[in-house]
């Protein structure tokens, strides 16, 4: 047994870092202040991030690169891309998690691609940023009720229905959406189709307002009788539960991550309120947390939640990279640093005072950011569904 | 029984109890305190006289354990081979013997002969003496003495305690003594009657800080005087040897105290729990060590031996907090109201969602924790934060695992109520016992 993060990773944390304090934080609050303008600064670390991934998959370190990479089977103990990509990710959030998310050509729909595409879809989509659009209008945590359809019609199907919440869905060149065969058949039904822009019957709808990660943009995109190639659906084409349950298997890769998004933000917090409390606390891990001041105490707590979800996130990510059944570990590392984030980020504006509260520090803008991540990929409920159902032997009929 | 002095002032006490003429002076309170300070004095009990522990050939240096060699500097929640096997014949022994006797020691307040004699046949004790001593320990294995610990607490923590303080002991004499007290204290540890051995540093003072002791040694002669009150030190009238705490003048310092000396005697003050591990006051009245007992060498870390004592606890707070959980699934599933088991409402099931995140978030942070430990790396940070989090959150465990039994859960009919009272001591105790 041996909770270390390996040598090995050093560099993408460290190139991650370099990018999140020198790229990132100058530009936080711009783009905070500019909700839907581009933020042009991020094609060049996209296309850094690109070099990475073509040469050097081993020090690179994308927001899609879960599941994949190079691992030799020895039968010896993996430390590979899941722990990495959760490593890079959260040092890049620890930067600006606006950002992240709106990397170039690094979006969900590319993890989808990478995930399941057949090669001769590898070769017709590289290079290409695609978005993912699940949540409708009346189906949120609840996929299995999408509503959007796909009718076989010749060479094309044909989609109808309305997507909200898609990441970077107007600024990335083709969308990822998740429409279903026949909605009378449910989960088995439900297949993801690529879906360029330009395609007629494709149309924005809006871009949201946010609370926060605002320099992520956030759109609603329609679909009227969009005719989408046959050849643009992703997996299998055959109705069967199989094919769900294969997109839910994703999760258990990218729950982890997006728990590092939260540990990643929160990190950022916790070092700045540390640094402006510095002159009040002299910080002592000698005595026990219940002998120090409030404050100092408060810290202390927040740090502790802070590690414990770090080396969740970490546990389930190398469940991954070891092809261990990882799915109640990556919800759990989901719903702790979720929530651990959304605390921690919050408390630090209370402890900073006004300081915090203003738009002079960014402690109030990672209070902001915070919130989306213990809500996206499976809320907090969502999470303890998941873990309650698996630790009480539930069906989901059962604990509904 | 015939009436003894206790017996006679008792009477008297009772008597003056019922007189308004107490309240009339105010002094109520002051007779009762005193009431209590002459029962607590009185059920004193002289601890047990220790064997003559000899020196046979002490040699140049200590024996220490190096880290052990099967770690690669890659990030690996996995365990060896030999570890499973401990584990799982641990496991066995915790769910058969500890489980079935855990009642019944709470009641009584101690943890059976029998059941001591019965752990000592697990051979744990021998992974903790070197092998140049005769015992099996040929690396350091603080994550093999954590694993042991959490799985017996799984069974029951009270007698858990009793059974890992003499490990503790001989742990702590592995690691720090010199190679005259390893000579001379530890061999025995590994051999056929092995001592009850247990740690002394709690005090009966709010905010206690392990850092700052009230017990004193006192420099005469060749000799150090040890003079103070411990409390909730395990085994404490069974103990044939303790490592007592206490401040020198020059920073705390633990010193070797064989059952038996004079001025060395045990009170009596039950607690809310660990019943079973025998926890009791220890009293030293100028109580004489040799200067010889001083533990350790110039390598000595007082900070470290607190740390590995925490460390031991948290594992504890792991096993119990695992306890509540094994136990809460199948109730919650078998509990029926309202036509349905209670399992199938999310304000059950959240609970117990609740409940398996946070024992594991209580694993990482003391895994994390032990593993420098064993590795020779920094870890006082580590466990600070392992203790500020695994205290808060056991206790919840232990309060929701009360709750989600109802009434029934406030029963001795079921174990929930022992495991509540066992787990607020995690943020009470230090000391006691060491990885």
């Amino acid at each position: 047994m041996n909770l270390e993060i390996p040598k090995k990773f050093k560099p993408v944390i460290n190139n991650a870092r370099q990018v999140a304090l020198n790229t990132f934080r100058p530009i936080s609050r711009k783009y905070d202040r500019a909700e839907h303008q581009r933020p042009k600064e991020l094609d060049m670390v996209a296309s850094v991030l690109d070099g990475f991934n073509e040469g050097d998959p081993a020090n690179s370190a994308g927001a899609s690169q879960t599941g994949k990479g190079k691992v030799q089977e020895d039968g010896g103990v993996k430390n590979g891309a899941n722990m990495m990509t959760c490593l890079g990710a959260l040092e890049f959030c620890y930067g600006d998690t606006g950002f992240l998310l709106a990397m170039p050509r690094q979006g969900l729909g590319n993890a989808a691609i990478a995930a399941v595409a057949t090669d001769e879809q590898l070769e017709r989509f590289k290079g290409k940023w695609a978005a993912m659009a699940i949540t409708e209008p009346g189906a949120g945590s609840d996929s299995a009720a999408i509503r959007t359809t796909a009718k076989e019609d010749g060479d094309h199907y044909v989609l109808n229905g309305e997507k909200i919440y898609v990441t970077s869905g107007e600024r990335a060149d083709c969308v990822v959406v998740w429409a279903s065969l026949d909605p009378k058949l449910g989960r088995a039904a439900i297949k993801s189709f690529v879906v360029e822009w330009g395609t007629p019957g494709m149309e924005l709808a809006r871009l949201e307002k946010k609370l926060g990660i605002r320099a992520s943009d956030t759109a609603a995109i329609n679909f009227s009788d969009c005719r989408v190639p046959k050849e643009n659906l992703l997996g299998n084409p055959e109705v069967d539960t199989k094919g769900f349950g294969g997109v839910m298997e994703t999760f258990d890769n990218t729950r982890p991550l997006v728990a590092c998004f939260a540990l990643g933000v929160a990190k950022a917090s916790l070092e700045r309120t540390r640094e402006l409390l510095s002159e009040a606390i002299e910080y002592d891990y000698g005595k026990p947390v219940d002998n120090a001041s409030a404050a100092e105490a408060e810290l202390y707590r927040m740090e502790a939640e802070w590690e414990a979800a770090y080396w969740l996130a970490m546990k389930a990510a190398w469940m991954a990279d070891n092809k261990q059944s990882n799915s109640v570990e990556a919800s759990i590392s989901k719903a702790k640093a979720g929530r651990v984030g959304n605390y921690v980020t919050l408390k630090c504006v209370e402890l900073a005072g006004s300081i915090g509260y203003t738009e002079d520090e960014l402690l109030e803008k990672w209070a902001r950011d915070s919130k989306i991540l213990d809500i996206f990929e499976g809320t907090q409920q969502i999470q303890k569904l998941i873990i309650a159902r698996r630790v009480l032997g539930l069906t989901s009929k059962e604990l509904k | 029984m015939a009436k003894d002095a206790i017996g006679f002032a008792l009477s008297a006490l009772n008597r003056l109890a019922g007189s308004s003429m107490l309240d009339r002076l105010g002094m109520r309170h002051t007779a009762e305190r005193l009431a209590y300070r002459l029962t607590k004095g009185g059920f004193q009990v002289i601890t047990t006289s220790a064997r003559a522990f000899k020196s046979n050939n002490p040699s140049d240096k200590p024996q220490r354990l190096d880290a052990p060699g099967h770690t690669t500097g890659l990030f690996d929640l996995g365990i060896t081979d030999e570890q499973q096997m401990i584990r799982d014949s641990v496991r066995g022994f915790a769910t058969e013997v500890l489980r079935e006797n855990a009642e019944q020691s709470d009641a009584e307040q101690r943890t059976s002969d029998d059941v001591q004699s019965q752990a000592r046949e697990l051979g744990l004790n021998f992974f903790a003496v070197p092998e140049a001593l005769g015992g099996a320990a040929a690396e350091r294995s603080t994550v093999t003495s954590m694993l042991v610990a959490e799985e017996l607490a799984r069974g029951d923590m009270g007698q858990a305690v009793a059974v890992l303080a003499p490990m503790g002991v001989a742990n702590a004499l592995t690691r720090w003594g010199s190679a005259v007290q390893q000579d001379k204290y530890l061999a025995a540890f590994a051999g056929e009657d092995a001592p009850l051995a247990t740690i002394a540093v709690c005090e009966p003072c709010p905010l206690f800080d392990p850092m700052t002791l009230r017990t004193t040694a006192t420099r005469d002669g060749d000799d150090w005087l040890l003079s103070g009150e411990k409390s909730l030190v395990p085994l404490a009238a069974e103990a044939e040897l303790f490592l007592v705490a206490a401040e020198t003048g020059d920073g705390p310092a633990v010193f070797i105290v064989e059952g038996g000396s004079d001025g060395l005697s045990a009170g009596d003050d039950p607690a809310m729990g660990i019943r079973a591990s025998g926890q009791r006051p220890l009293l030293l009245n100028k109580v004489r060590v040799p200067a010889a007992n001083r533990l350790g060498d110039d390598d000595f870390n007082y900070r470290e031996f607190i740390d590995l004592g925490t460390l031991a606890w948290c594992a504890l707070a792991i096993g119990t907090a695992q306890a509540v959980l094994d136990y809460v699934v199948p109730y919650c599933n078998e509990r029926k109201a309202f036509g349905e088991p209670i399992s199938h409402r999310q304000a059950v099931a959240f609970m117990v969602a609740d409940i398996a995140i946070e024992l594991d978030a209580m694993r990482m942070l003391t895994y994390r924790a032990v593993c420098r430990a064993e590795q020779g790396k920094p870890f006082q940070r580590e466990t600070h934060l392992a203790r500020t989090l695994v205290k808060d959150k056991a206790m919840q465990i232990g309060t929701d695992g009360v709750q989600l039994l109802g009434g029934h859960g406030f029963t001795h009919e079921y174990p929930v109520e022992r495991w509540y009272r066992d787990l607020r001591a995690i943020g009470v105790v230090f000391g006691g016992l060491h990885l």
